[in-house]
């Protein structure tokens, strides 16, 4: 996620970094390196011009030059503006003082608007309320039929008077809607529309009829983040068109610099409201303005990662499995456990590209196979539970056993052992090393032991042993990489990625 | 003037459609009358050879024989589709030298390829002693032209061995259900016989969706049986439904899927070897939406790698997006443009001509 956009500004700011001081050439060569940055990032034209000048009128200033590191002050005001732009709070959806509160969804077509449509349903759930959704896309062939089996998956129902496909008027859809939610008593409407252009005035203008037939308390606009430099138009177009007051990105979990995010927050003016990052309909989340800087910056999202551990892990089960740990205890059962509580949390790889520094291991990342953990799991599950409780007494016919049971090898179940032994004693080690003690961060630390054993897993697998350090805790670190190592290094001062 | 040829089997010999080259095309439910002359020798010559194809061949006149013999080809052209207004200009008053990186930035030429244009114009201007308005315009024009010129960019839809497959493969919402729906009306309208495979078994209403398409189009669809089926045993059973129907054309659309996601692009490569079983996949379309950036260029780059992607479809181009990042994805991965999308309806869609693109990139408002 943005992770082009931090290497490039990682790099930029890998020439400024031990420099005492800045002269008006550095912080020239710098900007221009961070406009070509921005511009390839697709952030439109008139915003980088606009925050290139920003940051050349402060960077000229004094606070640059009389700051005692003049490079981090650099990457402080960038960060600074950067947030700014984003917005400086992450804000919340406006629920209406009387029920129903009317969210409208709207944006060009392919922005992923129904899909958002069924998230958003699914989240409002979470969050107590009754929503019920209006299938007012009445244009594109079976758009009501993909949102209403979206409203099956997470049980909420979907208005749909119209089967769509052409037929129909979306409008009169959009009334009779709020009429119905009103009297069942449906807390929230969500409204579908199709995807329109915004050059398309016939379909502004039924987007505006939409409107003033529902009076929305949100309209949320769906912006697809691959967007590039026309974002600027299709902004201004649904801005002055239908109105806009809240932002939803969507198809974050690409490798799209996400560029669009500064240009439609800039020109629309309203705040992201959510960003979408997957196509499960779990895959979605409030937008964190400041955490999305610091994610351009390549600082990880450490606070999110955190918050969605708290979400899975019972308090109180960290801290007997912190104690096992401690106390050599930990067993292939418990690893097992941890690594289902660890899906719970949902899919691996957009949970470990949370963590700072994650941006350079991109490509590891993407390589990650999630079902390697199922291979696992079925190694764990062909043990007998003596086995599981303490995997010493795994001889080789046990060995053999087991590998037939799960339908592996039984190469990979000594892999599986060998790394399992590695990752519990790392742990130990840690564990007595004190880590930070914030609840949910232990759980966290195993995502790492548990995943990072496995990123890029078939490649290492084959790998003879001894190709790596001898030192099993300094190879397990290694093999780790991200997950463990990277909490303890981010002290303050350490940050915007100028470390080493 | 955007001039496509192709050709294609027809019914009865089309008025507007001589048989203009010699090149193989394709005829399946074969008239009798029609395939005399074309395919009469080739049909004849093999009777004494052993194998299945003879045999069946000789018991001709039937009007099926034609799937194991060589099938009677004819060249036929189908119906031209023009970008028309689709596309819009660049300036919005007189074309200023000095402001053209940063215009063809705005129109997602990407920094690299606007500051090199801009430089070639700006040289070429000063050789040829250009400097009015109108001189520029046509200069600019020639370039970009030039730049994406190329003699690959018609479907590649006549090398004869039917039935053709054609894979749309590209990432979440840039518009493949949509391309294919108008695909399959064209070469419908040119008496191709199409068989539409609804391989993206993971979105939600997506094989409805198709299916919509396939009815508009009249073609044949072929469904997954449930919801989160192995889209592989779908293209399969597309190719397989061609070949038993004796179709021409066999049209597979696939699930969307973020270049980044190396699980899901590794089954599209699994798509391509379930159809290569039974036949050869003619075109690997990439779908790109226009008002996307930069991140074409990414999603270019993984596509090919992975699919093996012969041509692009760029859509959503009668928006405000101008497509600009089709320069750098010429220049880079030096793949053809092949068609564009600009609109929702069945007949919104165009095949690529470099020479009408770059004139509505520069023309006067």
């Amino acid at each position: 996620m943005f992770g082009n956009l931090s290497d490039r500004l990682s790099d930029t700011f890998k020439n400024l970094r031990g420099k005492g001081r800045l002269s008006a050439s550095d912080i020239d060569a710098t900007l221009r390196d961070i406009r070509r940055a921005l511009l390839e990032a697709d952030v439109a034209l008139e915003v980088v011009k606009n925050f290139i000048a920003a940051i050349r009128e402060r960077a000229l200033g004094d606070e640059v030059s009389k700051a005692l590191n003049p490079a981090q002050q650099v990457v402080q005001i960038v960060n600074d503006e950067l947030t700014k732009i984003l917005g400086r709070e992450n804000k919340r959806i406006q629920f209406a003082k009387s029920p129903p509160t009317v969210i409208m969804l709207a944006g060009l077509q392919g922005s992923g608007k129904t899909t958002l449509a069924g998230k958003l349903a699914k989240w409002l759930k979470e969050q107590n309320q009754t929503p019920i959704l209006v299938a007012a896309d009445l244009q594109r062939p079976n758009a009501v039929t993909q949102l209403q089996i979206l409203g099956d998956k997470v049980g909420v129902p979907v208005f749909a008077p119209e089967s769509g496909n052409g037929v129909g008027n979306p409008i009169k859809v959009a009334k009779d809607a709020i009429a119905y939610a009103k009297k069942a008593q449906f807390s929230v409407v969500i409204v579908d529309t199709a995807g329109r252009l915004g050059i398309d005035e016939e379909m502004m203008q039924q987007a505006i009829g939409i409107r003033d037939a529902v009076s929305p308390d949100e309209i949320l606009f769906v912006v697809d983040s691959m967007l590039g430099q026309d974002a600027v138009n299709v902004a201004k177009a649904f801005k002055d068109g239908v109105g806009v007051t809240g932002v939803v990105l969507t198809k974050l979990d690409g490798d799209s610099r996400g560029g669009a995010a500064l240009s439609v927050a800039n020109i629309t003016g309203a705040p992201i409201l959510f960003s979408s990052t997957g196509e499960d309909l779990e895959s979605f989340e409030p937008f964190y303005p400041e955490r999305m800087a610091s994610r351009i910056l390549d600082m990880g999202d450490v606070v999110s990662l955190i918050e969605q551990a708290q979400k899975t892990f019972d308090e109180e089960e960290s801290k007997k499995l912190a104690d096992k740990i401690a106390n050599d205890e930990f067993t292939l059962q418990d690893f097992l456990e941890q690594m289902q509580q660890l899906r719970k949390m949902g899919n691996m790889k957009s949970l470990l590209g949370m963590l700072p520094g994650a941006g350079k291991m991109k490509q590891q990342l993407e390589d990650f196979d999630e079902s390697e953990i199922a291979r696992t799991e079925a190694i764990i599950f062909s043990m007998t539970p003596l086995e599981r409780n303490g995997p010493k007494v795994l001889n080789g016919s046990r060995r053999m056993r087991i590998a037939k049971g799960s339908g592996t090898s039984v190469t990979e179940v000594n892999q599986l052992v060998n790394r399992f032994e590695q990752a519990a004693k790392v742990m130990k080690t840690m564990s007595k090393g004190g880590m930070p003690n914030i609840p949910g961060t232990n759980p966290v630390t195993m995502g790492g032991a548990v995943g990072g054993g496995y990123i890029g897993g078939k490649k290492s697998a084959t790998k003879k042993k001894g190709s790596k350090s001898g030192n099993p805790a300094k190879r397990a670190a290694e093999n780790q990489g991200l997950g463990v190592s990277q909490p303890q290094e981010s002290k303050p001062g350490s940050a915007f990625g100028l470390r080493n | 003037m955007f001039k496509f040829l192709k050709r294609l089997r027809g019914q009865e010999v089309d008025a507007s459609s001589p048989v203009v080259d010699s090149q193989p095309s394709t005829v399946i439910e074969v008239l009798p009358g029609l395939d005399l002359p074309s395919q009469a020798p080739a049909s004849s010559e093999p009777e004494v050879e052993t194998g299945t194809a003879a045999t069946l061949a000789k018991s001709d006149t039937s009007i099926d024989k034609k799937e194991i013999s060589e099938p009677a080809l004819v060249s036929v052209e189908l119906p031209k589709r023009s970008l028309g207004t689709g596309i819009r200009s660049l300036f919005s008053d007189s074309m200023d030298i000095d402001q053209l990186e940063d215009i063809l930035i705005l129109a997602d030429f990407g920094v690299e390829t606007a500051e090199e244009i801009a430089a070639e114009l700006r040289r070429e201007a000063n050789r040829q002693g250009l400097t009015t308005d109108p001189e520029l315009r046509l200069l600019l024009k020639d370039l970009l032209a030039k730049r994406l010129s190329r003699n690959d960019s018609a479907l590649n839809l006549d090398d004869g061995t039917l039935p053709y497959v054609i894979l749309v493969v590209g990432v979440n919402g840039a518009g493949k259900t949509t391309t294919i729906g108008k695909l399959a009306r064209w070469l419908k309208d040119g008496d191709w016989e199409v068989v539409l495979g609804a391989a993206d078994t993971y979105r939600a209403g997506a094989v409805d969706q198709l299916e919509t398409w396939a009815k508009r189009a009249d073609s044949p669809i072929v469904k997954p049986v449930k919801e989160g089926a192995d889209p592989a045993s779908v293209a399969y059973q597309t190719v397989e439904m061609a070949i038993r129907t004796q179709a021409d054309i066999a049209i597979i659309d696939t699930a969307g899927r973020l270049q980044n996601k190396k699980d899901l692009m590794d089954e599209l490569g699994k798509i391509r070897r379930a159809v290569e079983k039974q036949a050869k996949i003619s075109e690997v379309l990439l779908v790109i939406d226009a008002t996307n950036g930069q991140n074409a260029m990414s999603q270019a780059r993984a596509f090919t790698e992975v699919a093996e992607v012969t041509g692009i479809v760029m859509t959503k181009l009668d928006g405000t997006a101008k497509g600009g990042i089709l320069y750098s994805l010429q220049k880079e991965l030096n793949l053809p443009i092949k068609l564009v999308g600009v609109g929702e309806q069945i007949n919104d869609f165009a095949f690529f001509s470099p020479e009408e693109f770059a004139k509505g990139l520069v023309a006067k408002k």
